[in-house]
């Protein structure tokens, strides 16, 4: 995320010039008669923070796996800084990584946990103890040097664990599900502290989760996946905005769904005939729709209003009552019912007191959008 | 209450048949070898008086024990047994427990039946079978003659090699399952950590997988080592006159000799070489609980 707020724009995806540290070509891997990675080939490059996210058993663990040399792919090449990576094991590899369990040694105290990779490379004694320090600060883990795993807390062992995969200064780091065995406030104190650190050491992280916000909090860009494919990898912003599919823009974030038929108008813009009796919507779409062919429009919750009277300029007005709040705090979704039976939520900011709040249980209400507001997904 | 009465069974159980008859035998120990029934003297008298009873009672015993070097030569050589047997029973029954904790799960329950099997069969019937085996005319002689690699049967039965086969099979089951829990609680992404930090297979089993399985090691160790000091049936049937063991001294001192107090004397001090292991287990076992809390 650090590179999108940077003045130079850090996306050396969009770069035709550039190398990829990681290519995956035609990769496929079966588990007997179980197809775990599809016919999959992506380039992750040096200096990303590549989220790969799916439910689970959609593959995600598997391509980590053989990105650290547990597993071989049984059909394809894995290329890592352009050397085919395939025939070489864990142990050879430029590659660290830091296990969900955390996987720390408990039978060695923090620092020789840190140190535990450093002395199989038969680095000279001095070396390793500065490197160990050194990982030490970085981690904010120096008090805790000598304890053992089981003497300190979650979010310390998580740290043991970042710094141990950190200290051999791997060309490639995989976290696999890094933050999930910490609760929700500490979970996102880590994220930033991960991407922090990510970009001090300039290390390519890939990173395994399943929680969709951590994907878009810490990652450069990520890879939607689902039974062994990759459907969608793209900046968190666009992959939010303009998903391709709607397995995608179900998946990440909170979404109306709302099924039809697609006429072209010219100029990228649709007219959507979605229910009997209903005024069409409209959409635009920069991806060509036929006349007549079946579409979903995926609009989130934020991007609709709701009022009470009917807004006199809207592109899109749909009347329905409220059926359902889901108060968050900071923000309110409101269930609207059309008359057609139809949920549609719109998202509302809490800038009041919720006793001023303007709708109620079964109050008839307008929602409305603009044209541009939903994404216009073909089927 | 009810709890008092749950504490208290185990203790009065642990009371009546293990402190009493410990009692008894110290006694014994302390008594003079007299040709009556009971073989020993003196009896209690309540009409002596406890005063008169006690002061009658001596070391002369043990003293006895230092001064026939059969003694100290049998303790010495069942303690040098029970090491050299614990270390082969470990170095056949690790491997056997690794197996069978990297063996697929449905596998586990059957290896794990196969290592408690032969506890379903007589001990006794077990050791004459491997009389059967060894011996010059045995089964394996048969067997090695038949093959051609030896012409001249091998004598095994009746010496320490046969001790040290009887003692290894016996005992291998008590190396085996607290080395195989120990390997079974390992969790294996401690062993795809440490190769993906730069360890061989070799260096990964050493620097994590040994470690990690030292307490089931120790516990194995001495669960095998404690019982064999003691040991009397395995050298009886299978070691033949050579081996000297104290347990074999034991009963030779009790049933051909008859003289119980000095019998009693070697049981005492053979109880006192055993109490070093067993406080030493103790202790491995309460530090292990404590690791895991």
């Amino acid at each position: 995320m650090g590179a999108l707020l940077n003045s130079t724009v850090f996306a050396p995806w969009d770069d035709p010039q550039a190398k990829p540290l990681i290519q995956f070509q035609n990769v496929t891997k079966r588990f007997g008669g179980f197809t775990a990675i599809d016919n999959l080939s992506i380039d992750i490059f040096e200096r990303e923070f590549f989220a790969l996210l799916g439910p689970s058993g959609c593959g995600k663990t598997t391509m980590m796996r053989m990105l650290a040399g547990f597993e071989k792919p049984t059909e394809g090449h894995i290329l890592l800084a352009g050397q085919d990576i395939d025939p070489i094991p864990p142990n050879k590899r430029a590659v660290n990584m830091m296990f969900q369990s955390y996987a720390l040694f408990p039978h060695l105290s923090v620092w020789d946990n840190i140190a535990f990779g450093l002395k199989r490379d038969k680095m000279p004694k001095r070396d390793i103890e500065e490197r160990v320090d050194e990982m030490l600060r970085l981690t904010r883990l120096e008090k805790f040097a000598s304890r053992k795993p089981h003497q300190i807390s979650g979010g310390q062992r998580q740290r043991v664990a970042l710094a141990r995969s950190l200290a051999k200064a791997p060309k490639l780091l995989l976290l696999d599900e890094p933050l999930g065995a910490l609760d929700k406030k500490l979970r996102q104190d880590t994220q930033f502290e991960l991407m922090d650190i990510q970009e001090k050491t300039g290390t390519t992280f890939v990173i395994v989760t399943h929680d969709q916000e951590e994907a878009m909090t810490v990652a450069s860009r990520v890879a939607v996946m689902d039974h062994g494919r990759i459907i969608q990898a793209d900046t968190p912003a666009r992959i939010y905005e303009t998903p391709n599919s709607v397995y995608v823009a179900d998946f990440i974030g909170d979404v109306n769904i709302i099924e039809g038929r697609a006429t072209p108008k010219g100029d990228d813009s649709y007219s959507i005939d979605w229910a009997e009796g209903q005024t069409p919507l409209q959409a635009t779409s920069s991806a060509a729709i036929e006349k007549g062919q079946k579409c979903h429009l995926a609009i989130r919750p934020e991007k609709v209003t709701i009022t009470a009277e009917r807004p006199a300029d809207a592109a899109n007005a749909v009347q329905g009552k409220v059926h359902d709040i889901a108060y968050l705090g900071n923000l309110s979704t409101y269930h609207v019912e059309l008359p057609n039976g139809t949920i549609i939520k719109a998202q509302t900011a809490n800038t009041r007191r919720i006793s001023r709040r303007s709708f109620s249980w079964e109050d008839p209400v307008w929602l409305s959008w603009t044209a541009t507001a939903g994404v216009l997904l073909a089927n | 209450m009810r709890r008092f009465v749950l504490i208290a069974i185990p203790y009065l159980w642990l009371l009546a048949l293990f402190l009493v008859p410990f009692a008894i035998v110290l006694k014994i120990s302390l008594s003079d070898a007299a040709i009556a029934r009971p073989p020993y003297f003196p009896q209690f008298d309540w009409a002596a008086g406890i005063r008169a009873f006690i002061s009658e009672l001596d070391f002369e015993n043990y003293i006895f024990l230092t001064q026939d070097d059969l003694y100290w030569k049998a303790y010495l050589s069942s303690v040098k047994i029970a090491l050299i047997s614990t270390a082969l029973t470990l170095l056949v029954g690790y491997p056997i427990a690794y197996g069978m904790a990297r063996a697929p799960q449905e596998w586990r329950a059957t290896l794990m039946m196969l290592v408690i099997l032969p506890f379903w069969t007589s001990f006794l019937i077990r050791v004459y079978a491997w009389m059967g085996i060894l011996s010059n005319e045995g089964y394996l002689n048969q067997f090695l003659m038949w093959t051609g690699l030896i012409s001249e049967p091998l004598t095994i039965l009746n010496t320490q090699t046969a001790v040290y086969i009887g003692i290894v099979y016996t005992y291998l089951p008590f190396m085996i399952l607290p080395i195989y829990s120990a390997l079974d609680r390992l969790d294996g992404s401690l062993i795809e950590a440490a190769e993906d930090l730069g360890c061989s297979r070799a260096q990964a089993f050493w620097l994590v997988t040994i470690p990690l399985s030292r307490p089931g090691i120790i516990a194995g160790c001495f669960l095998v080592m404690i019982p064999v000091i003691g040991e009397f049936v395995i050298p009886s049937l299978l070691g033949g006159s050579g081996t000297l063991m104290i347990g074999k001294v034991l009963w030779e001192e009790f049933f051909s000799n008859r003289d119980w107090p000095v019998a009693s004397a070697v049981a005492i001090v053979l109880l006192l070489i055993l109490v070093i292991p067993i406080v030493l287990f103790q202790r491995n076992q309460q530090k292990q609980a404590e690791a895991e809390q």
